[in-house]
């Protein structure tokens, strides 16, 4: 009987070890396939970029050589100068800087605002005017590209304009005009979504917090100013990244109402046209660039796209992540 | 004497709503009043750079626009533009259908990985941080101009990143497809899972916005729903399916929305590039706005269907 007991017991224990042991392998063995499986889209994530980077130090004998896969035989700078200079990098970085930081702080202004309107008021047609919102998200910029052109070659607010010059409307193309109107209004380049964005953030926050404000006789203006905006800078650091980003790299409306000034995703998206013509130019007879060349060339121009982009990245990176965790974007 | 006290006190506490009901409703027009205020910005823009120009491309749509000194003619022609776009155009119509078709294939495996992902990236593991940050990293490294480049380029098409027939692709699943068609499953769906392989690039890069939205719905889950549910002994898989699904199903329609509007009017999408070309390469402007109405309406459609499709499985918490 006692021997008996004892040997249950004895098997009980072994039991739960066993049942223990068997947790804790499992735990093991799924911390190393997640390990695996991060691993394996990270590197699948970069691998791209960093071939680019590899071949963008190639000399043109490299590309051809066979036995060079990843590591340049003898590594060059001679494609970054060429590409530089062919891209008007400094000029061109220096109009992108402005336009993306000009257009992402309007925008950043007038979705907050906006945002906060759809998501803490109640007014008539609130459902259908964020309905439109959605709507401006689901029609491509394409269709509405030649009204815009047009409107902004002969922009007129209500005929004022036209009334006072006596001129049919001003031509506002070739200034950054067109992005500010557009950004400040709400129909920049993706502003649906972040008027989305700043809406959802501000109906997850607390209702108290608000009539808190109001009870210590704030008005709804300083209740926005003073208590809301402070709370929502995670979510505003999710709307500047997105705005800053895709207005860097966005070719569609820079080369609709910027089409004589150079911005980086244009000169990037031509560099290797650029260089053919430059070398055409410069010994007098047409020269065609091989597949091979062009595409280093243009691969090497798309690495200097973002190269500042990554740098704002890596400092931002923190703040960025954090605040995506922090923004709450519920349904 | 205790009648009309009876009385005044019913009287006040009828006549209490009614003045109640006033200064609220006071309120509530101020507070209208000030919705409208805040949401100005975008009524304004809404009806100068977005109903006026798509009424009007419409009208551009059924006329010949010429460009004239100073300004431009309209000749109504009808519906020849969007006969002509259909019928007479030599690719419009097949690449409309190959980009729905695309898109098609492609979404819900977006928002299987992203899910997936955003799962992944929210449990505790070292470099968690730094996960996040690569993870996130393609809306950085494939947007705009970098998406035009990459599709178009000979680099990527020999890396085997954008879907070609290149035989020698880095990532190409041949001992995958020999190991499943040794398996009796049905060929399309080994067709359909060999093809996802093959593109696994592209929706890993076009999932980062998708991954962020889920993440930042997983992490707005209160952790009282999991504490409970393990308390009555419910094991991971079971949270997974009875809590964390059902919270974050709202998130799968706007991801799902979303990706379908990214997938159809990103910079390297073919008809996108076809509309703006006919306008400004040929100056066929009419045309062009035929082709821009059309697959609006395209997408309107599909985006109404999928919504309705998937409203079914959401699940509002509230």
């Amino acid at each position: 009987m006692d021997i008996k007991s004892i040997f249950r017991k004895k098997s009980e224990e072994d039991r739960m070890h066993r049942r223990h042991l068997y947790y804790s392998m499992a735990r093991r063995s799924w911390s190393i396939v997640r390990g695996v499986i991060i691993a394996g889209i990270c590197f699948l994530i970069l691998y791209p970029t960093l071939v680019k980077l590899s071949v963008s130090f190639m000399p043109e004998q490299d590309i051809y050589d066979v036995t060079v896969r990843y590591v340049p035989k003898s590594p060059t700078l001679e494609n970054y100068k060429t590409v530089l200079s062919a891209m008007r990098y400094n000029k061109a970085f220096w109009n992108t800087f402005k336009l993306s930081t000009l257009t992402s702080v309007m925008q950043l202004i007038s979705c907050t605002v906006i945002g906060y309107g759809f998501a803490r008021f109640r007014f008539k047609g609130r459902g259908v005017l964020f309905a439109l919102v959605i709507l401006t998200m689901i029609v491509p910029p394409q269709t509405l590209m030649i009204p815009l052109f047009l409107h902004f070659r002969y922009f007129d607010v209500l005929g004022i304009i036209s009334a006072i010059t006596g001129q049919k409307g001003i031509n506002l193309l070739e200034s950054y005009w067109p992005f500010v109107l557009m950004s400040l209004t709400g129909m920049g380049l993706k502003n649906g979504l972040y008027i989305y964005i700043m809406r959802q953030f501000f109906r997850g926050m607390p209702k108290e917090l608000e009539e808190a404000a109001y009870v210590d006789g704030a008005g709804m203006l300083r209740t926005f100013g003073q208590i809301m905006l402070p709370s929502a800078v995670p979510a505003m650091v999710t709307v500047f990244m997105f705005s800053f980003v895709w207005q860097w790299t966005d070719t569609f409306y820079s080369s609709l109402f910027l089409m004589r000034t150079d911005v980086l995703a244009k000169t990037a998206a031509n560099v290797s046209n650029q260089i053919m013509k430059d070398l055409s130019a410069d010994i007098g007879v047409d020269i065609y660039l091989s597949p091979a060349i062009s595409s280093m060339y243009t691969n090497t121009g798309s690495l200097l796209v973002v190269l500042p982009l990554l740098i704002l990245y890596l400092f931002a990176q923190k703040l960025f992540v954090e605040s995506v965790e922090r923004t709450g974007i519920v349904g | 004497m205790r009648g009309t006290m009876m009385t005044d006190k019913a009287l006040k506490v009828a006549a209490a709503p009614k003045k109640k009901k006033r200064r609220g409703l006071n309120l509530n027009r101020k507070r209208a009043m000030m919705g409208y205020l805040f949401v100005l910005p975008f009524i304004i823009g809404l009806i100068t750079f977005f109903l006026v120009p798509l009424i009007q491309s419409f009208i551009f749509s059924i006329n010949k626009l010429e460009v004239v000194e100073g300004g431009y003619n309209l000749l109504p022609v009808g519906l020849s533009n969007y006969n002509r776009a259909l019928r007479v155009h030599a690719t419009y119509a097949r690449d409309l259908v190959e980009s729905v078709l695309y898109m098609l294939t492609n979404v819900p495996l977006i928002i299987i990985f992203s899910f997936f992902a955003a799962n992944l990236l929210n449990q505790k593991f070292k470099g968690r941080s730094l996960a996040r940050a690569i993870f996130f990293l393609p809306v950085i490294l494939t947007s705009g101009v970098m998406l035009v480049i990459d599709s178009g380029d000979l680099l990527q098409s020999s890396l085997g990143m954008t879907q070609t027939d290149g035989q020698e692709g880095a990532f190409r699943a041949v001992e995958l497809a020999r190991l499943l068609l040794r398996s009796r499953l049905s060929p399309t769906f080994i067709d359909y899972i060999i093809s996802a392989v093959d593109r696994i690039y592209e929706i890993v890069s076009a999932s980062g916005v998708q991954i962020l939205v889920f993440l930042a719905g997983l992490q707005s889950i209160s952790p009282s729903l999991f504490e409970a549910s393990n308390i009555e002994g419910a094991t991971g898989w079971e949270n997974f399916w009875k809590i964390t699904f059902p919270m974050v199903s709202p998130l799968i329609l706007v991801n799902t929305v979303y990706s379908i509007i990214d997938s159809l009017t990103n910079s390297s999408n073919v008809v996108m590039g076809m509309i703006r070309d006919t306008a400004f390469a040929s100056n066929d402007y009419g045309l062009s706005s035929a082709m821009a109405w059309l697959y609006f309406l395209a997408i309107l459609v599909i985006v109404g269907i999928v919504v309705k499709l998937v409203s079914k499985v959401v699940f509002y918490y509230e």
